[in-house]
């Protein structure tokens, strides 16, 4: 569909919404969704075109919490933008810090003992149980069922917080990685309460499911909606759960198979439509395979140091070089790319964010659907803007 | 894979007359990187995502890298025998020279059909202020869309071909390129309603102290 553009936004100091007329549609209406919309999941704005109810143009915008991340990493040490990492994907510090701490260890050439490579695997599979539950939540919440999914889903979170607060301090800002190891071991029992927490968690999926996987409603407004073909999704550079339900066999952990992956045994759900329904369906299919990568890890899990002797942390010098090193985050693949002089502080440091590429393909999944199903399919997307913005 | 050696022969075959060299990371990741020539870049990237050997149809990471001028100082010795047969007197003779700075893209692509990668792409901009433009490589990548806005938006590259260029973090009436090694945040960055420190000294840079206030005396009655 193509139309003249119609003339650039409205100059009126605060209007957000305005008639523009088109010889071939008739009247089109612009409206301004966000920054402060409570469906954009944070200040994230879209410029939408409609006819009616259409939507036939869609841009994001964004950079309202752009901070500068990759600046503020290049002028600090190595080991000082660790903490700040927790502030992308604020849901998901303990993968941004692994990202992190694997791509320093790359740079580097430092070894990880074993047990904190099983403890890295247990806290990266948590995140993705809290980061799916919650995005299940949240995807509900954005279909009009206020409150009571979201709720179901926050208890549960909360249990996974309480683990991650009685590991490292800090229900969300964990900063537990460290470039060879783990800043501090499990405290006593501390594994058996993720054991308890793990076995009980599929009988929460199985309550959670009964009440969303086959209701009508949420059948009705998820099927056949915002199809994402196989190509277009690779060809935009997506991944994580959008890129699997679209068909594509793609996970980190077995593509690359860092960390202690490969002795894991777990498979790698895929969806058949790329539309907003599997996307759902492969977050819930991924939450238990997780459970099983947990079971396996923790019941595998080695006594022994949690870092490497020979780590050294203060006055940390990488020799000259550059990586670009990535794992599976539960938004999709997060990476880092440095490039070491040999100083304390990294010449350059990238992070790739995959709330921010996954958005690409927005505008082409909302295209001929309704704005309230833009809404849903934003929701399915996944974003967190303190990675997007950075 | 092929090794990046092996992958520059290729393209040295396939597209003869083209610069393309290999760019040797001595870290311990050794991920090498081909250095390209920005007038056949956009050929070579649509071979790269085509020929059936690499499939390098996945664009996972596009960055830029500023690289500013650089003063470098070369020392050369040169040792002259003493003819009554003490040791040998050293010269040192010191050399600047002046290297150019550019701005660097670089590419990270990967083959989601044959599971493999990285192969590194740079591009590299003539200098750092008039000639900053590069072929875009959104029409072979869908990826780079936001990914190439954000390098022009932080490091002021110019991509030709790009459909939607235009700033994606800052906003539309920013001047300067904030992830440029030389860049100086303006002075009145900051407002703090009762400034201290760093953030004082910027506001009395900024704003200079007012004259003292007239006061009128008011004729009395």
């Amino acid at each position: 569909m193509s139309f003249s553009d119609p003339s650039p936004l409205s100059a009126a100091p605060g209007a957000s919404v305005r008639a523009v007329h088109d010889e071939f549609h008739g009247d089109l209406l612009e409206v301004s969704m966000g920054p402060h919309h409570p469906s954009t999941h944070g200040v994230f704005r879209m410029m939408v075109t409609l006819d009616g109810e259409t939507v036939v143009k869609l841009k994001p915008v964004f950079g309202y919490l752009h901070r500068n991340h990759e600046k503020i990493g290049e002028n600090t040490s190595y080991l000082g933008s660790m903490p700040y990492t927790d502030r992308l994907d604020y849901l998901c510090s303990m993968t941004n810090n692994w990202a992190y701490a694997l791509a320093v260890e790359k740079l580097a050439g430092q070894a990880v003992p074993e047990r904190a490579e099983y403890l890295r695997v247990i806290l990266a599979e948590l995140t993705r149980l809290l980061n799916h539950t919650c995005l299940a939540g949240f995807l509900l919440q954005d279909c009009g069922a206020s409150g009571t999914p979201l709720m179901y889903a926050f208890r549960e979170r909360e249990k996974i917080l309480d683990l991650f607060e009685s590991l490292s301090g800090s229900r969300m800002m964990c900063n537990y990685q460290r470039f060879g190891g783990c800043r501090v071991d499990a405290p006593a029992g501390w594994l058996d309460a993720a054991r308890a927490l793990t076995d009980g968690y599929g009988s929460f999926l199985d309550e959670y499911e009964a009440l969303l996987t086959g209701n009508e409603i949420l059948m009705a407004r998820t099927q056949g909606i915002g199809c994402l073909s196989a190509k277009l999704a690779v060809s935009a550079g997506v991944t994580g759960p959008l890129l699997r339900a679209a068909g594509v066999a793609y996970d980190l952990r077995k593509v690359d198979g860092y960390g202690f992956y490969p002795r894991f045994d777990f498979r790698v759900p895929l969806g058949a439509h790329g539309d907003t329904y599997d996307r759902y369906m492969v977050r819930v299919l991924e939450m238990r395979e997780s459970i099983r990568i947990l079971q396996q890890a923790l019941r595998d899990i080695p006594a022994g140091p949690i870092m490497d002797p020979k780590a050294k942390l203060r006055g940390f010098r990488p020799k000259p070089g550059e990586v670009y090193s990535r794992i599976e985050g539960p938004k999709g693949e997060i990476g880092f790319h440095l490039i070491s002089e040999g100083g304390p502080n990294p010449y350059r440091y990238r992070v790739r964010p995959p709330s921010l590429i996954n958005l690409t393909i927005l505008e082409d999944l909302c295209l001929g659907h309704s704005i309230a199903d833009a809404v849903v399919i934003l929701g399915s997307i996944d974003i967190v803007l303190g990675e997007v913005d950075r | 894979m092929e090794t990046p050696d092996q992958i520059r022969d290729r393209l040295l075959s396939r597209f003869p007359g083209a610069a393309v060299s290999l760019i040797s990371n001595p870290g311990p990741a050794a991920q090498h990187s081909l250095l390209l020539d920005a007038a056949d870049a956009r050929a070579i990237a649509t071979f790269l995502r085509d020929d059936p050997g690499l499939q390098l149809d996945f664009c996972s990471n596009v960055t830029g890298v500023d690289w500013p001028d650089r003063e470098i100082v070369e020392t050369t010795r040169t040792s002259t025998p003493d003819p009554a047969g003490g040791p040998a007197k050293v010269v040192e003779q010191k050399t600047k020279r002046l290297q150019p700075g550019c701005l660097e893209v670089v590419y990270h692509l990967y083959s989601v059909a044959l599971l493999h990668g990285p192969v590194v792409l740079r591009l590299r901009t003539g200098n750092r202020s008039d000639q900053v433009s590069l072929p875009s490589l959104t029409p072979v990548w869908r990826a780079c869309e936001f990914q190439e806005r954000e390098v022009f938006d932080l490091f002021g590259v110019v991509f030709e071909g790009h459909p939607d260029l235009r700033r994606i973090l800052m906003w539309d009436g920013f001047k300067d390129h904030p992830m440029r090694k030389d860049y100086v945040e303006p002075d009145d960055y900051e407002w703090e309603p009762t400034p201290h420190g760093d953030v004082l000294a910027k506001a009395k840079r900024h704003y200079p102290t007012p004259a003292p206030a007239v006061v009128k005396e008011e004729p009395k009655p």
